[in-house]
């Protein structure tokens, strides 16, 4: 078996291991030289990228891929004494899984390269490197695994690795208090994702998803085990009620960790999705849950706008935006979850709402993590984010200025960049679902266009102030990683068809396709 | 009734946990909520797994009959693990905080501006 067998074959693995191995090398790699680690943990990162392409160019050709640990064959799902039940832990990534995998290695990537350059002024870079890498792989193993146990695991992987990285900066105690807010909030959660577990273990003695979705019966313990997931995924997905965490967490973290973790809220995200439509799919009260969903989304647009309006620190501004944000991808996915009974209604508008809501998951990754990026180069420059200290860096930084530009006006949803794109299939669709929640979205837009008008004015507009006389463009790493990502939101808003014939609709599909799942790893069915 | 003792355990540590988290103002008091809320779903985890009369999965001394599947007891084992990491990484975040602000009440800890 070659090398490159080797690697397709076990591509599943290798996309957590390789981060996972590289996490815990890369201090004693960090005790030759700087540049070794970096070295070591750039080439990590574009490896595991490697791997999430080539499994995610299989799992679009081919179909779900699944992969099975310490099997006679990787894809011998349930072993032949066992009695039909899938006993070893599995991997199951479907188009929704794969589509996940690839905004995390293209951010991953870029977020990675950026930092290389902007934390090289910090101490303790072992523990950051180490910390990001574990994120990494936390984020790969929630949206490819195909146990819930495992969901679990590398959930708390991810709170862990996350929260060490919001305190990282520490700032007077301040990171810390927000690490701790978003640290006890997640093991909340967590536990409480925990005893949904139990729950259903104890029904139906599996932690397999396909054999839990197989063996559903919307029971009244059923019910509570939603509630408890819901509640859990949405407090990560920071929607709006429980979205306190979010402002501190995002805006007391390094400018990259942020980016990032817009990629790990997302991941809670398609765990809401993935038990919502993989385990109950049409048993649900579809109807009611999916009002539930486009009332978070609904609340969270518009709690988040409007919070973003007086914020005096760049990041918070950016990170209530983000919490508005993450109420198109809620909204539009609920609508999909509302109308998934009815046949008719689901072929007119309900599918377009989901791809809709899952494109905007991609954009929002891209966009949100170039304004956080932008936030960070600000930052490394002039040392503040406050908006009030700030004027006239246009003059200066004229790169990061475009960057700006390229990221604000794709959230605000203005053509020709990529949230125009997925904006607009959700409000079309929401129109036809119930108009005044459409008009609602498209307000939220607007508000958010004024907002960044606001901000652009403040940070790079004005004569150019004489005490920011001589900073410079941020350094080329930050530049390429922040690129990167502006070359995507171009060309997801060049050719939004592309992407949505290729990526978006193969998961949204994946994601309704309940009995694709439960067959694609047991068998038949 | 008595089989379901170790449920009402559970459901009585569950809201100790919680009222604990909720009210108490001190930052170790709430950590020992959240390891009471890990406690009461490990002993929940633990009591599902329970049958009686069962035969442990140890090969060694079992007789050649059905025995249980230990898959609650490896999902206690993996989660008290967490545990420990959650605790020592609050702990932590609690001597930074105590270092910086002098103080473990969370009332006090309120320097980032709403």
């Amino acid at each position: 078996m070659t090398l490159a067998d080797f690697i397709v074959t076990n591509a599943p693995a290798l996309l957590v291991a390789i981060p996972l191995f590289a996490a815990f090398t890369s201090p004693a790699v960090g005790k030759i030289s700087t540049a070794a680690r970096n070295l070591w943990v750039m080439g990590a990162m574009l490896l595991t990228a490697a791997v999430a392409f080539i499994l995610a160019f299989r799992v679009f050709s081919t179909g779900t891929v699944i992969y099975v640990f310490g099997a006679a064959a990787t894809t011998l799902a349930v072993p032949l004494d066992s009695g039909g039940i899938p006993i070893r832990i599995i991997f199951t990534v479907d188009a929704m899984s794969a589509f996940m995998e690839i905004i995390c290695a293209i951010v991953g990537t870029s977020v990675l390269l950026y930092s290389l350059s902007s934390e090289s002024k910090n101490t303790s870079l072992e523990g950051y490197y180490a910390l990001f890498l574990l994120m990494i792989t936390g984020v790969f193993g929630m949206v490819s695994t195909g146990d819930f146990f495992n969901f679990f695991v590398f959930l708390e992987i991810l709170s862990l690795a996350s929260a060490g990285l919001i305190a990282y900066r520490i700032d007077g105690g301040l990171a810390v208090e927000a690490a701790l807010k978003y640290f006890v909030l997640s093991t909340l959660g967590a536990i409480l994702v925990l005893f949904a577990i139990g729950i259903y273990y104890g029904q139906y003695n599996a932690l397999n998803i396909a054999m839990i979705a197989q063996r559903m019966q919307f029971t009244m313990l059923d019910k509570i085990a939603l509630v408890l997931l819901i509640a859990a995924l949405a407090m990560k997905c920071g929607a709006v009620p429980m979205h306190f965490w979010t402002p501190d967490a995002y805006s007391m973290a390094p400018s990259s960790v942020t980016a990032f973790l817009v990629v790990a809220s997302q991941a809670s995200l398609y765990g809401l999705f993935r038990i919502l439509f993989t385990f109950y799919n049409v048993t649900l009260n579809c109807v009611t849950v999916g009002w539930i969903i486009i009332i978070l989304g609904i609340l969270s647009m518009v709690v988040g706008v409007t919070m973003a309006i007086p914020q005096k620190d760049v990041k918070r501004l950016i990170a209530y935006c983000a919490i508005s944000q993450t109420g198109y991808m809620l909204l539009g996915v609920g609508v999909g979850l509302a109308v998934l009974g009815n046949a008719a209604l689901s072929n007119a508008f309900g599918f377009v709402a989901m791809e809709g809501g899952i494109f905007h998951i991609f954009n929002d990754a891209v966009f949100k993590g170039l304004l956080f990026l932008t936030a960070g180069a600000i930052f490394y420059r002039i040392g503040t984010c406050d908006l009030n200290k700030m004027g006239g860096l246009g003059h200066n930084m004229k790169y990061t200025m475009i960057f700006f530009i390229i990221g604000a006006l794709a959230t605000a949803g203005i053509p020709p960049f990529n949230g125009f794109a997925s904006k607009l299939m959700i409000y079309e669709s929401v129109y036809l679902f119930n108009p005044i929640l459409a008009i609602i979205a498209m307000v939220v837009s607007i508000l958010t266009l004024a907002v960044f008008v606001k901000v652009f004015h403040s940070i790079f507009m004005g004569p150019q102030l004489p005490e920011y006389a001589d900073v410079k463009e941020a350094p080329l790493p930050m530049l390429i990683g922040m690129g990167i990502l502006a070359a995507i939101v171009i060309l997801f808003g060049l050719f939004p068809q592309l992407v949505v014939n290729g990526l978006v609709a193969p998961a949204a599909h994946a994601l309704t396709n309940q009995g694709g799942y439960i067959s694609s790893v047991l068998g038949g069915a | 009734m008595l089989w379901n003792l170790p449920f009402i355990t559970v459901v009585v540590l569950t809201f100790i946990g919680i009222v604990t988290v909720l009210l108490k103002k001190n930052l170790i008091k709430i950590l020992l909520g959240i390891n009471i809320l890990e406690s009461a779903v490990n002993l929940f985890l633990v009591s599902l797994g329970y049958r009686e009369g069962g035969v442990a999965p140890i090969f060694t001394l079992a007789p050649s009959e059905l025995m249980v599947l230990p898959t609650p007891q490896a999902l206690t084992l993996t989660s008290i693990v967490i545990g420990v990491a959650t605790s020592a990484l609050v702990l932590s975040f609690a001597m930074v905080l105590h270092k910086k602000y002098g103080t473990v009440d969370i009332d006090k800890i309120r320097r980032l501006k709403e």
